[in-house]
């Protein structure tokens, strides 16, 4: 054989590697024996060259199509999907918040804002199991939401990121998305032991649909970095990513352009948009007011745990009760 | 940055270093067909160790062959802990107690001692240790359902002590219940299985009477051990490439964010309870038909805090690494067991080994402050369909270094290609 370091001996070995490995992907079962990554720290993360390994994934159009929500979405556009009926949350003798009520409409993008200390978060709790309202319900699709498991509320529709980023670090970002997925899959352990027919398709949609996701937020040659090795703006990327990977009806993101600078946020509204004209609905928690009266359809603000404030951003951006809370009230007024 | 895929890779930052990391990218790159060729004859050539006796590497206060098979149960159990541990990051420290009721199952169904002996009505004694391996199995995996279900809702710390007062608690009453279990006196005569008998081995070569080296039980029950070992790992390692393997790793790095993203993580921890049980169980069977005589002092908590140390010391989370950190621990007390001298200098072995702790505490220290991932560490694969991927982002790597460095072996760059293994099968 020929110098194997020679350009032309590397190419064919790469041609023919390919072709062998698709067969080979069939047959994994000694992958136990095998021998590892590299150790955390010292790892030097590669892209992997979208071209080779998915060609379809160059297609927008075909990302978005492998992404989409539920297409019946858009018969129903504009129906209330999630109802908040008078909710109040209280922590001992602090009202978190006080009797609040609005709708997120079917794929449409609602902002909730508010000046620090406002509830946003708390409400966005209430919505998604980890606080329980002490009077009022939250009724999602038709359900109200009692008593509902954490996990279960994911598999209802409802998805979310974290305000300060929460991946699984360990994690190559594909393995994140993918984590997402398996919120819709059903093996258990006899048919992953077995690796039973459920399994063996669950895992390829799950890393089909993982790739087009990734490719979606704009990650895909990133899919074998490790989480923990992602630069800032693409972890909170990987984030939507894997919170789209639950097939959620609602995304709700919670400030997801902390730290972001205005490049990057006027990226992120993009990406917010390409989400709501792909059949989610988005609820959108930021501080950002450029961010949100730019991509927001509707606005709810709210003010020490009430919403004070409801409609187009166009109209809250003229609302005088908004303007107080965010600027406070000149002194001559009150008097 | 787009891709980087004609980007050397020594250009960014650090590339693949150290002897660790070319063996880990040789091994990974090779074909499949090619790790089988290398992993069986490897894996028969550590079955053969105590055949061969290499002289550094053969005890000399014990036999070898027994060392060999206790490394075998010992990696089993260190699998299994993994499991909970090093997947789920649950912190178990009352494993012995599984280990215990896998060993005493067996002991109570087939010694004579015992009230529940099926010997002698209607299992025959040549079969029945077999026949009460997965009963053993099944017994133990149902004691971790009961353990789990209470303790599982704890987190940290408060689960670690419920285990451990677990592990406490069978020992006891192992200890206690000697209407059944013999008390301290233990239960002798466990049912072993009857093969190859002969006018040399009148029990077969399972027995504990066959003790001539080097073809002695040690050796027999250390090839069982092995069999045992990757059947385990076949079924650990589907588990981790699969939706259970993830949703473990996502409880173990976040459990808040695992259950919002969906994954149902108490009936997740209790499966990774249950099924590492249920590999403890099994070595613990082992154990009772290699020793054939089980006493409640082999399951102090000590032992827990062994087994923990061989996770921890090999890797947690890899299963390579929690095999070898096993290897460590049963193999490094005994290798200084009864030497005189160590390449020319000489020793006391015996009084050495009498400090094996000390010695074994300040292996631990040293390691943990210069390698805290352990010896092997993990980065785990969690899906089953992606080789193409990560052979794809590796691609980048290899043909980055095949242009700069010189490659060492022919390893990296021809050996790889499937071309060799596929077409011409030889180099």
């Amino acid at each position: 054989m020929s110098d194997p370091n020679s350009p032309e001996s590397l190419r064919a070995g790469a041609e023919s590697e390919e072709q062998f490995l698709s067969p080979d992907d069939e047959i994994m079962s000694s992958e136990d024996v095998r021998e590892q990554d590299l150790p955390d720290g010292e790892v030097e993360e590669i892209d992997v060259d979208l071209a080779t390994v998915r060609p379809e994934l160059a297609d927008a159009a075909t990302v978005a199509e492998i992404v989409a929500a539920d297409r019946t979405v858009h018969a129903e556009v504009g129906e209330p999907l999630l109802r908040m009926e008078g909710v109040t949350v209280k922590f001992g003798g602090l009202t978190a918040l006080d009797d609040v009520s609005f709708d997120i409409r079917r794929g449409e993008i609602l902002g909730l804002i508010g000046p620090n200390g406002a509830g946003k978060t708390t409400a966005f709790n209430a919505m998604t199991g980890v606080y329980r309202p002490s009077s009022g319900r939250v009724v999602f699709d038709d359900r109200p939401l009692v008593r509902v498991k954490r996990n279960e509320i994911t598999r209802l529709g409802i998805a979310r990121t974290f305000q300060n980023i929460r991946l699984f670090s360990d994690m190559t970002a594909l393995e994140n998305v993918v984590v997402g997925t398996d919120a819709r899959h059903r093996t258990s352990v006899p048919g992953a032991i077995f690796r039973s027919a459920r399994h063996r398709r669950e895992e390829r949609d799950a890393i089909d649909r993982g790739m087009a996701l990734l490719e979606f937020v704009g990650i895909g040659a990133r899919a074998t970095h490790q989480a923990r090795n992602l630069p800032y703006g693409d972890q909170r990327r990987l984030e939507i990513a894997r919170a789209l990977a639950t097939e959620p009806k609602l995304l709700c993101l919670d400030e997801p352009a902390a730290g972001f600078n205005p490049a990057e946020k006027e990226q992120l509204q993009e990406l917010v948009r390409k989400i709501r004209d792909d059949g989610f609905t988005v609820l959108l928690i930021e501080h950002d007011m450029r961010l949100v009266m730019g991509v927001t359809d509707r606005i709810v603000v709210l003010e020490f745990g009430r919403k004070i404030a409801e409609g187009l951003p166009a109209e809250i951006r003229e609302n005088p009760a908004v303007i107080a809370a965010y600027l406070g009230v000149p002194d001559d007024a009150t008097a | 940055m787009t891709t980087t895929t004609n980007t050397p890779a020594s250009t960014s930052g650090r590339p693949y270093h150290g002897v660790g990391d070319r063996v880990r990218l040789w091994w990974d790159a090779q074909a499949r067909p090619t790790q089988w060729l290398i992993g069986v004859p490897f894996i028969v050539f550590i079955a053969f160790l105590p055949v061969l006796r290499i002289p550094v590497l053969t005890t000399v206060g014990t036999d070898f062959g027994s060392v060999m098979a206790q490394f075998g149960m010992i990696a089993l159990v260190a699998i299994g802990l993994n499991v909970v541990v090093g997947q789920a990051g649950l912190l178990d420290l009352g494993y012995v107690g599984f280990y215990a009721i896998g060993a005493y199952t067996v002991a109570l169904l087939t010694s004579p001692d015992s009230p529940w002996n099926l010997t002698d009505q209607w299992l025959s004694q040549d079969w029945a240790w077999l026949f009460c391996v997965p009963i053993a199995i099944a017994i133990t995996a149902i004691s971790g359902l009961i353990l789990g279900s209470p303790t599982l809702r704890l987190r940290g710390d408060y689960l670690a002590i419920v285990t451990l007062g677990f592990g406490e608690i069978v020992r006891l009453l192992a200890d206690n219940l000697t209407t059944i279990t013999g008390g301290g006196q233990g239960l002798k005569r466990v049912a072993y299985p009857r093969l190859g008998e002969s006018t040399e081995h009148p029990d077969g070569v399972f027995s504990a009477g066959n003790s001539a080296p080097p073809w002695n039980s040690g050796l027999w029950w250390f090839w069982v051990s092995i069999v045992l070992i990757v059947i385990v790992l076949l079924v650990v390692g589907n588990l981790e490439r699969s939706r259970v393997g993830r949703a473990w790793v996502a409880i173990r790095e976040d459990e808040d964010a695992a259950e919002i993203m969906g994954v149902p993580t108490f009936k997740f921890k209790l499966w990774a309870f249950v099924i590492g049980a249920g590999i403890g169980g099994l070595s613990g069977a082992l154990y009772a038909g290699q020793v054939q005589f089980v006493v409640p002092t082999n399951f102090n908590v000590v032992n827990s805090m062994f087994f923990l140390c061989a996770v921890v010391l090999g890797g947690q989370g890899n299963k390579l690494g929690v095999i070898l950190g096993a290897f460590v621990i049963v193999y490094l007390p005994n290798f200084f067991l009864g030497r005189t001298d160590l390449f020319g200098i000489s020793i006391d072995g015996n009084t050495i080994a009498s400090y094996k702790y000390l010695f074994f505490g300040l292996a631990l220290i040293i390691l943990m402050i210069f390698r805290p991932q352990g010896l092997l560490p993990a980065r785990q694969k969690l899906l089953a369909y992606s080789r193409q991927l990560y052979q794809a982002a590796r691609r980048a790597v290899l043909a980055g270094e095949g242009r700069t460095t010189p490659v060492p072996a022919d390893g990296t760059v021809d050996g790889r290609g499937p071309a060799a293994t596929k077409d011409g099968g030889e180099r």
